[in-house]
């Protein structure tokens, strides 16, 4: 049997659709990516989860040419507005890494891929974001 | 004799060395040779310190205040290291003025010194992609390196990411305005003696050199390298008792600020470096008294082109939301409304971490003096320092000329 792990904890893989899911403060609604020991923003030390929406806007992003070695390039790096306004930063996938393509404002949806796997079977699966207009790839 | 305040506080010492790369030289040693020329400048002895504060962030372990120490003179005063990522020296500055304004000593040296080498991207490094077995590990339950998987968290792509935010949010922000920034910072430092790097670039070469991360090219990237910065600080009162020279080419700190970063939003996924940057500015003002339009130069936190031009709105030299036109129309060149990066900045003076934020007052101060020959800026009576660490620190100072 073959076994997948989320690359983080608060991406959610057990369900019919993978989705992020944001450790959201009970007093302030404050929205964390990962577990928290308490608020950041107001100090209170319960919180409840949220499943986010899929979809959101790129806010901003960059096109890494010279990265770490190992690390393959060019990648773009976005950060994605989601709709209700929780932030999130993840890869641009299934779109040409070139400002030409990449713009300010277009709209993107979460996407998975497998980031790594190990010869017991295990797969590491990651979230991207592709743009609406393409679909979801696989 | 002219009368102060016995608390202020005024900078009577400051010296940097050259920027590069020193293989025959460890950071201690351009730690204290920075130390001697700035107690030299202030005309004072290491017999005469009463506190020191020296930083590092690549060396910070190996204690560079007590290295300096036995490299200058032991004289058992208090000695005490400070790490504050990209803001160190600026911190060991804050912490001098800090002792005197507890009235533990009246007269104190700050130091930053740095070596860097040709190390590449700070972090790379320690970045590998593989990593078995999988296990979920920390508080995010992160069970690979996420870099290039989940977006990037290096300093080239951070920084692109915060200049592109503000071109997302902004009109007539892009490529070429970032580019422009870096222009001009290269053709400053060729004025500037101690800069590692003086050299002009067009426009056409900036935008044209190996792209790093979309959009910041080479050219609109800071060089790793060594260097240190040092300055003796005293109280009003100290000063008073000093020579009639020492009083005339004192610099008084008018503001010195420390921040942190409040919560946002966008600080969930990556520093936030405007925010605290914001705040730091509004209360330097306010502590010091001026307005922006009152600043006749400002050296500001230009580790990577993108920096610099959201920190023009940061720390209010331009109309809100108008960083793209303030570079368009010219303003912050040596010869424009608000002179921003006249030793070259980081993009060409170098920023070797620890050594930075003294630099900057460094620079600041030789102006106000009326000692920064071929590059002076005529008649500068009030400038401004900025330096920003992630994630995050930020410090802001203002110097004033002493009006004797």
């Amino acid at each position: 049997m073959i076994a997948d792990l989320p690359i983080v904890n608060y991406l959610v893989i057990d369900g019919d659709e993978p989705y992020l899911q944001a450790t959201v403060c009970d007093a302030c609604e404050a929205a964390y990516l990962g577990s928290r020991i308490a608020c950041a923003r107001c100090g209170k030390r319960t919180f409840h989860h949220r499943r986010l929406p899929s979809k959101g806007t790129v806010g901003s992003f960059t096109i890494i040419h010279r990265a770490a070695p190992s690390i393959p390039t060019p990648f773009v790096s976005v950060l994605v507005d989601l709709e209700g306004g929780t932030a999130v930063k993840a890869n641009l996938v299934g779109c040409p890494p070139d400002p030409e393509h990449v713009s300010l404002g277009m709209a993107v949806e979460l996407t998975t891929f497998e980031a790594a796997a190990d010869e017991s079977g295990t797969r590491v699966v990651a979230f991207g974001f592709v743009p609406s207009d393409r679909g979801v790839t696989e | 004799m002219r009368v102060n305040d016995p608390d202020s506080l005024w900078i009577i010492g400051v010296a940097m060395t050259s920027f590069g790369r020193y293989a025959d030289r460890d950071a201690f040693d351009l730690g204290a040779v920075a130390a001697l020329d700035a107690m030299l400048d202030a005309d004072v002895t290491i017999a005469d310190i009463e506190i020191l504060v020296a930083g590092s962030v690549n060396q910070s372990r190996q204690y560079p205040a007590q290295r300096i120490q036995k490299l200058i003179g032991q004289t058992g005063i208090p000695a005490v290291n400070v790490l504050n990522a990209c803001a160190t020296g600026a911190t060991a500055v804050r912490s001098v003025c800090q002792a005197i304004k507890a009235g533990e000593a009246s007269i104190g040296l700050a130091v930053g010194c740095e070596q860097m080498g040709k190390m590449g991207m700070l972090g790379a490094a320690s970045l590998g992609r593989e990593r078995a077995p999988f296990e979920p590990r920390g508080h995010d339950g992160v069970v690979m390196p996420t870099e290039g998987l989940l977006g990037t968290g290096l300093m080239p792509g951070v920084f692109a990411q915060a200049g592109m935010r503000y071109a997302g949010l902004h009109d007539g922000v892009g490529f070429e305005q970032f580019a422009k920034v870096a222009q001009k910072n290269h053709a400053h430092s060729v004025l500037n003696p101690l800069a590692q790097y003086q050299k002009s670039f067009t426009l056409d070469e900036v935008m044209g050199a190996e792209m790093i991360s979309y959009p910041n090219t080479l050219l609109m990237c800071c060089p790793t390298g060594d260097g240190a910065a040092a300055t003796v600080v005293v109280s009003g009162e100290r000063l008073r008792s000093m020579a009639d020279d020492v009083q005339r080419r004192a610099v008084k700190i008018s503001a010195s600020v420390l921040t942190s970063d409040p919560w946002s939003p966008d600080g969930l996924v990556q520093p936030d470096v405007s925010t605290l940057t914001r705040n730091a500015a509004v209360m330097a003002y306010e502590q010091a008294g001026v307005s922006p339009h009152d600043l006749d130069l400002v050296e500001l936190h230009d580790c990577f082109a993108t920096a610099e031009l959201i920190h023009y709105d940061n720390l209010g030299l331009c109309e809100p939301g108008g960083a793209g036109d303030f570079i368009d129309r010219g303003a912050p060149w040596r010869d424009g409304e608000v002179p921003v990066n006249v030793s070259g900045g980081l993009l060409s003076k170098g920023h070797p971490l620890g050594a930075t934020g003294i630099a900057n007052l460094f620079e600041v101060a030789t102006h106000l003096r009326g000692e920064a020959g071929d590059r002076q800026i005529e008649g500068a009576t009030v400038g401004m320092t900025h330096v920003l660490g992630l994630g995050s620190a930020c410090s802001i100072h203002i110097l004033e000329r002493s009006a004797s």
